[in-house]
């Protein structure tokens, strides 16, 4: 209780104006953070997944089975941080058992499972199908059991049944693009529909967060391709890495461009909030909303990408060598990630740092141990690489292991 | 903590309920001292489930009852009894954080500026005001408002908060995960994580009081009758009569929660 009420007295002589007494407790901490950073990651990953799929961008296929083991190993770990974030964990089921349908966050565990269940595992496992049985073949041990335990006992590879998990995969990535949409429009539908918070209750909100899922799950899975091609030494594919920076840019634009349109209708309405806002952002929100989610996170990326892809010029590809393009990339990429986690920190800290009596503001005490502690969320952001390392151990998504009925490396 | 929710949906005998209900109105201090007291207010109250007889008489029956609080800030003094009464009656926990009730000072300067303080909640009081150029000063008691369209019973996602048929907005301790979204969807700022449970808390309207026929701690403990509790859908109560006779108003009416708190003469600088 002593532990619990410290940090409090210490906020208590930090507030500036007047907030609500049992607003001196900031109840959805960095826990709460990362939960829609994670989430806008695997919608984001699915996507870029779903652009080869779907829409035949060839240049991309390198990426296809990475940004689905992406899309999968975070959205292992999306839930763990909300489990870790309620009171009791141990009642969290009963979300499932008896959920209110009125509520937008009662939703949660239907579309989670939706998702999990019948769009990325199912997509995942149409398309490793042929392979699992290919390697399982050439196998020995336990690699050889694991593989074919994942085939679930369908080893029919006559051209039939191919084609009928090509149409079957296909047909998956055609649900998973809305259900990847309803992933994280409904994350930013919890923000948006809290009529009571003037800077969470925007139609937008659900938008934005879905076109910042899009663009950090791309400079995720750039960074990631990358990262891997290194690894395991083999020639980068520039082509594919261009497009990527291209989608990225776009969808950059896109995402900004609908940030500003919030910003713009906010300014120009001018509700009665719009004063204890202005001061939020000058003061609390500065270096993690101006600084670091619009200079550094969407402007300077943006026109490094625009300068350097090939996305808005068409005879660019000489102007900058593939080396230093590459590093361009990844340095965009990385900023990406930072303005993306930061416009989840706006969000969320920011829409609990000004009272709803409107004249006042309070501060954020972020705790290093413990549940809601720094390394815990910090633990949190590192679990998918460690749950993507063992997916890709055990599925590998290298072109060159596809087909291939021998034992693929499992060394990245 | 706990809040009894009668669960019994017998036919009730009310002659005897009604009766003392109506005579309200007739002379309030005599009423109110038997509303604190009533002659047979252990038989009124609600057996515990499972041990009732089927005869007992006057068993509570929510569904007759809507409840309501109509506050007058002209009559606060600020002393911050309600908010001490209301830690006291419901063990809410003493650090200055957690709040069923509080009382907030606001401040109108000349520069048409206002301030706005409630330290501890209000509790033993607001220190002098020592600055120059005040206008004026008002005080006003804060609760839950009770909202008839509720966006915390809306947005809890296992239905752990809910109204009860008279009106009152609880909290199922037992069944709270804790997830804390009511409190980002109550517009007061009325509710708040209790530390120890880990469960929302907030005010209950004394559930585990009215329906003995008692009123609210905090009702109970203001010296100026600010507070005024009753039914609301009674003509005769003393809290209809008061809403008949003073211009009153709701807090942050443009969100459409339609509370069931009301403020008589309320200055437009309350939020």
């Amino acid at each position: 209780m002593q532990a619990h009420v410290q940090p409090l007295s210490e906020v208590l002589q930090q507030v500036r104006g007047y907030i609500y007494p049992n607003e001196v407790e900031l109840h959805w901490g960095l826990l709460v953070v990362v939960y829609p950073y994670i989430t806008g990651l695997v919608a984001g990953a699915f996507i870029l997944a779903s652009l080869e799929r779907v829409f035949n961008v060839k240049e991309v296929q390198p990426t296809y089975r990475l940004s689905l083991l992406t899309a999968l190993a975070f959205l292992i770990v999306a839930p763990l941080p909300l489990l870790a974030h309620l009171g009791h964990p141990q009642r969290s089921f009963e979300i499932f058992l008896t959920p209110n349908l009125n509520s937008a966050m009662a939703m949660f565990g239907f579309v989670y499972a939706w998702y999990l269940m019948v769009v990325l595992l199912l997509e995942i496992w149409f398309d490793y199908r042929k392979d699992l049985v290919l390697w399982a073949r050439g196998e020995k041990g336990l690699r050889r059991l694991l593989h074919l335990v994942l085939t679930l006992g369908a080893r029919d590879l006559s051209p039939s049944a191919l084609e009928f998990d090509r149409r079957a995969g296909k047909l998956i990535t055609l649900i998973g693009i809305p259900s990847a949409f309803l992933l994280h429009g409904y994350v930013g539908f919890i923000f948006g529909s809290v009529k009571a918070n003037p800077w969470w209750s925007s139609v937008l909100i659900p938008i934005v967060f879905l076109f910042s899922a899009i663009v950090s799950g791309i400079a995720m899975v750039l960074v990631l391709h990358l990262f891997l091609s290194l690894v395991r030494r083999v020639p980068i594919d520039m082509a594919c890495i261009d497009k990527l920076a291209s989608f990225l840019l776009y969808a950059l634009i896109v995402d900004f461009s609908l940030e500003m349109l919030d910003f713009i209708h906010r300014l120009y309405e001018a509700e009665e909030s719009i004063k204890i806002l202005s001061q939020m952002i000058s003061s609390q929100l500065f270096l993690s909303l101006v600084v670091l989610q619009v200079l550094l996170g969407t402007l300077l990326p943006m026109i490094a990408l625009a300068v350097v892809s090939p996305a808005l010029r068409t005879h660019s590809k000489v102007t900058v060598p593939d080396e230093l393009r590459r590093w361009i990339y990844v340095a965009a990429a990385v900023l990406i990630q930072i303005g993306i986690f930061s416009t989840r920190w706006n969000v969320v800290i920011g829409g609990q740092l000004f009272s709803k009596s409107l004249r006042g503001l309070t501060v954020y005490k972020m705790e290093l141990l413990g549940l809601e502690g720094f390394f815990m969320s910090a633990g949190l952001l590192l679990l998918p690489f460690l749950v993507l390392y063992l997916l890709v151990a055990v599925l590998p998504p290298w072109l060159d292991a596809e087909a291939r009925p021998g034992p693929a490396s499992a060394d990245a | 903590m706990s809040d009894p929710l009668p669960t019994d949906t017998h036919p009730v005998q009310t002659d005897r309920r009604t009766f003392l209900r109506k005579s309200l109105p007739v002379a309030l201090a005599v009423a109110s001292m038997a509303e604190a007291d009533p002659p047979d207010a252990t038989k009124a109250a609600p057996e515990p489930q499972g041990g009732s007889e089927p005869d007992q008489p006057r068993r509570y029956n929510p569904s007759e009852h809507y409840y309501g609080m109509a506050v007058d800030p002209g009559l606060c003094i600020g002393c911050g009894r309600c908010v001490e009464a209301c830690k006291t009656e419901n063990d809410v926990p003493r650090e200055p954080f957690y709040f069923r009730t509080w009382v907030e000072r606001y401040t109108a300067q000349a520069d048409g500026e206002t301030t706005v303080a409630s330290p501890n909640g209000g509790i033993g009081g607001f220190p002098p005001i020592k600055e120059a150029g005040v206008l004026r000063t008002f005080f006003v008691p804060k609760l839950c408002n009770q909202c008839a369209n509720p966006p915390c019973v809306q947005v809890c996602p296992v239905g752990a908060t809910f109204t009860t048929p008279d009106g009152v907005v609880l909290v199922d301790h037992e069944y709270c995960i804790g997830c804390r979204y009511c409190i980002q969807a109550c517009p007061y700022g009325a509710r708040f994580l209790h530390p120890v449970t880990r469960t929302a808390e907030k005010c209950t309207f004394c559930y585990h009081r009215i329906v003995k026929d008692l009123v609210p701690a905090c009702v109970e403990a203001c010296p100026t009758q600010a507070r005024i509790f009753g039914e609301l859908r009674h003509r005769s109560s003393p809290l209809s009569r008061f809403m008949r006779f003073n211009n009153i108003q709701v807090l942050k009416p443009h969100l459409n929660t339609k509370p069931n708190v009301f403020y008589a003469n309320l200055d437009g600088e309350v939020r």
